[in-house]
C-alpha cells in the first residue's frame, strides 16, 4: 500500500475552525478543531477544466476535533448503510493523528454542503475523502508535536505522538493528547507541502479488521434507523397513491378510514409537477396515533384516480419495443475503425440479444422519515444516503430555504441508491407543515415495491466478426433503455461509460451505440447501475464467442484481451471518456484535459492479473465442467475497480440452481478495512444472484404487478452462494470503488457456469424458470 | 384487557386486539429493536420469542400474546452476551444491521430445539429471514460458532481478533430530540 499515490489529486487546505453552529454543539471551548477543505475527486475535472479553484467556493468536507478530556471527535459525513464508512473514513484520521481508538468518538454529521459531497453513492466515499482525512489527522498530530515542543522548550523534531500521547524520547517525558488540546489550537497550521505522515509499518488501524463502529448496538437492538426515529408528539402516516404513475386524485371518501380507532383525520399530499426528480409522489394520508391505526385507515379510504397516460404500460409491449429499436442503429458512443466494412467482407459473425428487467432495490427498510416543520424551518431524522438532497428537496416542498432543513441522518437498513431520493422526506414534512406537528412516514414493503425508482430495463444487441481462429475483428453494440429519473419522453439511456463503450478487448473495428426508450415508470439508479445489464450482456457475449471457438475461457479472454494497455474510448464528436463515477471516469483526452495525472486509466494490465489471479485461487485449470456441474467466469472493471469472478453451479434435472461456490478476486485499490471490503463482495456475489435467478419487476395497465417479497423473490439463505472466497489485490493503487463493482460480474458468470455445466444458453434474466 | 409479559414485565394493553404484537412493541412501548421488513411474515426481520419459540411479531395479534412471555432482541441477555450475539460480534456479521435482530432472534430459537445443527438444520430454520445485504455466509458460521461454546474465546480469524478490544463511543448528534 502506497498512501502517497493520492497526494497530488487533491488539494486541501486545513485551517483550524471557529466553534461556531453545529460545531458548537459537538465541542466545548478549548478544543482543537480542525476543518478540512477540499474538493472532492468528482469534481476534479470539472475544476482543472475552468483552470481556476475559487477557493471562496471551497467546502469543508470532514471535521476531526480534540477535546481538553482527550476525546477525539470525528465527524462521519457519509450514510451508513452497510459498507463499515462510518467506521473506515474514522480510522483513516485516527490513525495519521495515532489516536488511541477507544477515545475516538464518531458523530454523524447532519446535512450541510460544508462536508462537500454526502451523497452516498457511486462507490466513491474512500476514494474522495481518504486524503482530507488523512491530512486532517496528521495536522492534528503536528500540532499536537509543537505544542509539546513549545511547552517543554525543545525541539520539534525531538517530539513524536504515539498512542494519544506526545513523548520526548531525549527526557523520557510524556503529555496525554488532552492536555495539549488548548496549546495545540494556538499552533500554527503546517502547510500542505509540509505535512508528514506516518510510515505504512506503524499503521495500528489501516488495513487492519477494527470492529464496525455501530456493532454492539446493532446485535443489542439498541441502534436508531429511520424506521426507529421518534419525535416528541410525533404522529403516524400512511399515505395511499396513484397505483400508475403520473396519475392524479380525483376524489376519495375518506368517512370509513376516519372511523378506525387509533385515526385522527386526513391529509391530502399534492401531485408532483414538472419532472418527479425527488417530488413527493402525491396522494392521500391517513394519520393516525400509530403505524397500524394509519394502516387499517388506509385500507378503509375510497380513492378514484384519473390514471393518466401511463395506464396503458405494459412493460411485456415495452419490452418489444425496446428489442425492436436495438436492432436498429443507435448513437455512437466510441468507435474506432469500421464495423460495417469488417462485417461486409463476409466472414464469420455471431449475434446475440440479451435482456434484462426492472428491477427493485427492496433494501430491508423500506424509506422512513420523521421530520417537524414550525415557524418556517424543518427538522428531519431520516433514513437517507443523501442529507444535502433531504435539505434541497424539501425546502423545495415546504417553501423554506434549504438551510433552514437541518436533516439529521440515521443508520440506513440498506439503501442500495434508493435512498438517495428522498422524496419519503418531503412526504413527512410536507405532511408536518399541514399538521402542524411532527410527522413519521413509513412505507410498506408493498409501497416501497410498487412504487421504487425502478432500475431500467435494457434490451442489447451485439454482433462481432470473427477471425479464423474465432477471435473478435468488429465488435458492435447496441444498448437501449430509458434515462435516469426520465417519464414519457424518448430519451438514450446515456452511462455508455458503465460496462458498454469501455469493453477492453483489443478489437480493431469497434461501434457501440445506445438508443433511445421512453419510460413509464420512475426510473433510478440500483447498486452498480448499468453495469448489471452491460457486464451480463459484453460477458456472456465474449463466453459465446469462446465457446464457438471451443477455447478455454481463461485463455481466450487473455488472449483478446491482448497487450497490456491503457485503453483510450473516444466517439465522434466528442473528447475521451466521460467522466461517470461508475464509469470510465478520467480516460484521458478531451479538450479542456485536466492538468492532474489520470488516476484511473483503464488499464488492461489489471483486468489480466485479476483474471490470472481468480484462475488460480479457484483450480480453474482442473476444473471439467458437465453434466449438470459447471465454473463460469467473468471480469469486468466498473467504479473503477477491476473484478473477476468464478461461479460454481449445480443444476439438477428439474433446472433447481445450487451455487456451491464463488471465488472472486478484486484489485480496488488502496483498501482501509479489509474485513469490510470482503463483505462488500460476499454480499454483492448474494446480491447478484438474486437478481440473476429471480429479480423481475413487470407492470400491467401501468401497475406494479409485483407486492412483496412472495412475487419479488431475493436471495435467501439456502439458493444464496454457499461460499464466497474473496481476495484484495492491487492495494498499491489509488483506491476506488467497493460497494458496486463485485455485483455486474455475478450475472454472466453464473449464466457462464449454466452453459457450461448443462449446454443451455441464457439470454434474458431472471433465469426463473429457464431451465425447468 | 390483554395481559402480557415483555422482557420480563408485566404489561397490559386494552386497544384493538388485532393489532400486531410488532407495533405494540414500536410504536407503544418503544423497543424499536424488532423491526418492521414485510408486515407478511416473508422477511423474518420482526422475529421474536413468545414463551420461548420465534414467531413472526408482524403475523401475531395481541390477542395471539395475551397471557405468553415474549422476549425480544432488548432481552435476549442482560448484556448482549447470548453465545449467539457473542459471535454475531466476533464473525462482523451485520453489514446494514436492520434485519440482525430478526436473525440473531431466529438463530437463538433454533440453538435451543437444536443445539449442534447441521448446515441443513440452520438453512432450514434461517431460510424466512431475508438479508439483503448478503451475510447468510457469515450467519451460517456464526450459527456454528455460537453451537460450539466457543463464541467470544478469539478462537476465529475473521473479525474483531486483529484489534481486540476496541470500540469507539458512539454517537449521532443531537440525540436529546429523539425521543428513544
Amino acid at each position: 500500500m502506497n498512501p502517497e499515490i493520492l497526494n497530488n489529486s487533491l488539494n486541501p487546505t486545513i485551517r483550524v475552525e471557529s466553534r461556531r453552529g453545529f460545531l458548537g454543539k459537538i465541542f466545548s471551548a478549548g478544543a482543537l478543531v480542525l476543518g478540512a477543505q477540499v474538493i472532492p475527486i468528482g469534481k476534479l475535472d470539472a475544476a482543472a477544466a475552468a483552470d481556476t479553484v475559487d477557493q471562496a467556493a471551497w467546502h469543508p468536507s470532514v471535521y476531526l476535533g480534540l477535546e481538553p478530556d482527550g476525546t477525539v471527535i470525528i465527524v462521519a459525513h457519509r450514510s451508513e448503510m452497510g459498507t463499515g464508512i462510518r467506521t473506515a473514513l474514522p480510522m483513516v484520521a485516527a490513525e495519521e493523528m495515532d489516536a488511541d481508538w477507544k477515545k475516538v468518538k464518531i458523530q454523524q454529521a447532519i446535512g450541510d454542503k460544508k462536508y462537500g459531497d454526502q451523497n452516498t453513492d457511486g462507490s466513491n466515499s474512500i476514494r474522495s475523502f481518504y486524503t482530507p482525512l488523512r491530512e486532517a489527522g496528521a495536522t492534528a498530530r503536528m500540532m499536537l508535536e509543537s505544542a509539546a515542543a513549545s511547552k517543554w522548550g525543545v525541539p520539534v523534531a525531538e517530539c513524536h505522538a504515539k498512542m494519544h500521547e506526545v513523548v520526548h524520547e531525549p527526557s523520557n517525558r510524556k503529555i496525554s493528547f488532552g492536555d495539549l488540546a488548548t496549546l495545540a489550537a494556538q499552533q500554527p497550521v503546517p502547510k500542505k507541502e509540509d505535512l508528514k505522515f506516518k510510515p505504512v509499518a506503524e499503521y495500528r488501524y489501516i488495513g487492519k479488521n477494527v470492529p464496525i463502529t455501530d456493532l454492539d448496538d446493532i446485535v443489542a437492538g439498541h441502534t436508531t434507523y429511520g424506521m426507529d426515529a421518534k419525535m416528541p408528539g410525533m404522529v403516524y402516516a400512511s399515505i395511499e397513491r396513484s397505483p400508475v404513475i403520473g396519475g392524479t386524485l380525483k376524489s376519495c371518501d375518506d368517512s370509513e378510514a376516519k372511523k378506525v380507532a387509533g385515526v385522527i383525520q386526513t391529509a391530502i399530499i399534492p401531485p408532483f409537477k414538472g419532472p418527479y426528480m425527488f417530488q413527493p409522489l402525491g396522494g392521500v394520508a391517513v394519520i393516525a396515533n400509530n403505524t397500524w391505526a394509519a394502516v387499517q385507515g388506509r385500507k378503509k379510504l375510497k380513492p378514484e384516480w384519473d390514471l393518466g397516460v401511463n395506464a396503458t404500460y405494459s412493460s411485456a409491449e415495452y419490452k418489444k419495443t425496446l428489442q425492436e429499436t436495438a436492432k436498429k442503429p443507435g448513437t455512437p458512443d466510441r468507435v474506432a475503425g469500421n464495423v460495417d466494412a469488417e462485417f461486409a467482407k463476409g466472414g464469420k459473425t455471431h449475434e446475440a440479444e440479451y435482456w434484462v428487467p426492472h428491477l427493485a432495490h427492496a433494501e430491508m427498510e423500506p424509506p422512513s422519515a420523521v421530520a417537524e416543520y414550525k415557524d418556517g424551518k424543518v427538522v428531519t431524522w431520516a433514513a437517507t444516503q443523501n442529507p444535502q438532497a433531504v435539505q434541497t428537496t424539501v425546502a423545495a416542498a415546504v417553501g423554506c430555504k434549504p438551510e433552514d432543513v437541518t436533516c439529521y441522518v440515521t443508520l440506513l437498513g440498506g439503501g442500495f441508491g434508493r435512498k438517495s431520493k428522498p422524496d419519503y422526506v418531503a412526504e413527512a414534512a410536507l405532511l408536518s407543515k399541514q399538521l402542524g406537528k411532527p410527522v413519521k412516514v413509513a412505507w410498506s414493503r408493498e409501497d416501497d415495491l410498487q412504487f421504487d425508482y425502478f432500475h431500467f430495463p435494457a434490451a442489447m444487441y451485439l454482433k462481432a466478426a470473427l477471425d479464423e481462429k474465432g477471435r473478435p475483428t468488429a465488435w458492435l453494440g447496441r444498448s437501449v433503455y430509458p434515462a435516469m429519473l426520465s417519464l414519457n419522453q424518448m430519451r438514450p439511456g446515456g452511462l455508455a461509460s458503465m460496462g458498454w463503450n469501455d469493453v477492453q478487448f483489443d478489437i480493431p473495428n469497434i461501434r457501440i451505440e445506445t438508443g433511445p426508450a421512453e419510460a413509464h415508470v420512475r426510473i433510478g439508479w440500483l447498486r452498480s447501475v448499468a453495469n448489471i445489464p452491460h457486464a451480463f450482456g459484453v460477458h456472456s457475449f465474449v463466453d459465446e464467442l469462446a465457446a464457438l471457438a471451443n477455447r478455454d475461457r481463461v485463455d481466450y479472454l487473455l488472449e483478446i484481451l491482448g497487450p497490456d494497455r491503457i485503453v483510450e474510448v473516444t466517439a465522434p464528436g466528442r473528447g475521451g471518456a466521460g467522466a461517470g463515477r461508475g464509469g470510465a471516469a478520467g480516460a484521458a483526452g478531451g479538450a479542456r484535459a485536466p492538468a492532474r495525472p489520470n488516476l484511473y486509466p483503464i488499464d488492461t494490465a489489471r483486468t489480466r492479473r485479476v483474471l490470472q489471479a481468480v484462475a488460480d485461487q479457484s483450480g480453474w485449470a482442473k476444473r471439467k465442467s458437465g453434466n449438470g456441474h459447471g465454473w463460469g467466469i467473468a471480469v469486468h472493471r466498473s467504479f473503477l475497480s477491476y473484478i473477476a469472478t468464478v461461479v460454481e453451479v449445480e443444476v439438477d434435472s428439474k433446472g433447481n440452481i445450487r451455487i456451491p461456490r464463488v471465488d472472486m478476486v478484486a484489485d480496488a485499490g488502496l483498501i482501509v478495512h479489509p474485513d469490510r471490503v470482503k463483505a462488500q463482495f460476499e454480499g454483492a456475489a448474494v446480491f447478484g444472484t438474486g437478481l440473476t435467478l429471480s429479480g423481475e419487476i413487470t407492470a400491467d395497465s401501468g401497475r406494479i404487478v409485483q407486492t412483496n417479497f412472495d412475487r419479488y423473490p431475493v436471495s435467501r439463505i439456502d439458493d444464496a452462494p454457499i461460499e464466497t472466497h474473496v481476495s484484495i489485490i492491487g492495494t498499491d493503487n489509488p483506491p476506488a470503488g467497493v460497494g458496486e463493482p463485485g455485483v455486474p460480474p455475478i450475472a454472466p458468470a453464473i449464466c457462464n457456469a449454466i452453459f457450461a455445466a448443462t449446454g443451455k444458453r441464457i439470454r434474458e434474466l431472471p433465469i426463473k424458470k429457464q431451465l425447468a | 384487557m390483554i395481559q402480557l409479559k415483555v422482557n420480563g414485565t408485566n404489561r397490559q394493553f386494552d386497544g384493538d386486539p388485532d393489532m400486531p404484537l410488532l407495533w405494540y412493541l414500536r410504536d407503544l412501548i418503544d423497543l424499536t429493536g424488532t423491526k418492521f421488513g414485510c408486515g407478511r411474515g416473508l422477511c423474518g426481520a420482526c422475529t421474536v420469542h413468545m414463551n420461548g419459540a420465534a414467531v413472526r411479531s408482524c403475523q401475531t395479534t395481541l390477542q395471539a400474546a395475551a397471557g405468553k412471555s415474549v422476549t425480544t432482541i432488548e432481552g435476549l441477555s442482560a448484556k448482549a452476551n447470548h453465545p449467539v450475539q457473542v459471535a454475531w460480534k466476533e464473525l462482523n456479521v451485520p453489514q446494514c444491521g436492520y434485519c440482525q435482530s430478526g436473525q440473531i432472534m431466529q438463530a437463538a430459537a433454533l440453538l435451543k430445539t437444536k443445539p449442534k445443527p447441521t448446515d441443513k438444520d440452520i438453512d432450514d430454520a434461517m431460510r424466512g429471514n431475508i438479508c439483503r445485504c448478503g451475510t447468510y455466509q457469515r450467519i451460517r458460521a456464526a450459527v456454528h460458532l455460537a453451537a460450539s461454546g466457543k463464541a467470544g474465546r478469539g478462537g476465529t480469524k475473521a473479525g474483531s481478533k486483529a484489534v481486540a478490544g476496541l470500540s469507539p463511543t458512539v454517537e449521532r448528534g443531537a440525540e436529546t430530540e429523539v425521543e428513544a
